[in-house]
């Protein structure tokens, strides 16, 4: 088993055009620089100096990873990680 | 072009005015592929504030689930101006992420009256598009087809 990663319109041109695809890591940063060898470019899009991109949105399972210590959060076979843009704008 | 339902576009407004003189979002699902918008689904807004907008993330996961579910994709992701026109700002343009969406832009600026414009956002450019009113029930026949700009 591996931990499933779903991949938003977005980013899938990183991907080959696929919705899911599979990865592996104790931590969320593992897991997106084991995506990163494969799909070499995403991790920039996910990720800035300071962690987590601000708008960006990464779900472990049902959870926003935000609340489970951002790259930190440790993931293993069997969750699912969910990645969505925010979606987020203003009149400024 | 974006054609939309009277009725959708009036729930659409009914939001905006609600939560004026914050902004309102929310997107308009439809089925994956069709290009039309047949449910409105409000989201809350959660910065609760005049001038930003951004999508509750636990709210988004599950409406994105729930469209994934029922083969839905956002046709429309709307949000309102509540004291500006109804055009994409830069921020708006820096964070659209669904280059297949149709942005819909209302502005509440006017308590008499709604301006509603629709664009297109596709890596930093802007295009504005027509809007067709129908009058039916999601993609009815067009009765009567109204160009808002």
């Amino acid at each position: 088993m591996a931990i499933e990663v779903r991949i938003p319109t977005i980013l899938r041109t990183f991907t080959g055009g696929a919705k899911s695809v599979e990865g592996s890591g104790g931590t969320l940063d593992e897991l997106i620089a084991d995506l990163d060898s494969r799909y070499a470019g995403i991790r920039d899009r996910l990720v800035d100096g300071s962690g987590l991109r601000r708008f960006v949105n990464v779900y472990l399972n049902d959870e926003d990873v935000r609340f489970l210590g951002g790259l930190e959060a440790p993931v293993r076979d069997g969750d699912t990680v969910t990645v969505l843009p925010a979606v987020a704008g203003g009149s400024r | 072009m974006l054609t939309i339902a009277r009725s959708l576009l009036d729930q659409v407004i009914a939001h905006a005015r609600a939560d004026h003189p914050d902004e309102a979002c929310g997107v308009i699902a439809g089925p994956a592929g069709s290009d039309r918008p047949e449910r409105v689904i409000p989201m809350t807004n959660a910065e609760r504030s005049p001038t930003f907008y951004r999508f509750d993330s636990m709210e988004q996961l599950r409406v994105w689930r729930e469209m994934d579910d029922r083969g839905e994709e956002p046709v429309v992701i709307y949000h309102s101006h509540t004291a500006t026109p109804a055009y994409p700002s830069r921020t708006d343009v820096s964070y659209a992420m669904e280059p297949g969406a149709h942005y819909l832009l209302v502005s509440t600026r006017d308590p008499g009256r709604a301006e509603v414009r629709s664009f297109r956002i596709a890596d930093g450019a802007v295009t504005e598009e027509d809007v067709v009113v129908s009058d039916g029930e999601g993609g009815g026949r067009p009765a009567a087809r109204a160009a808002l700009r």
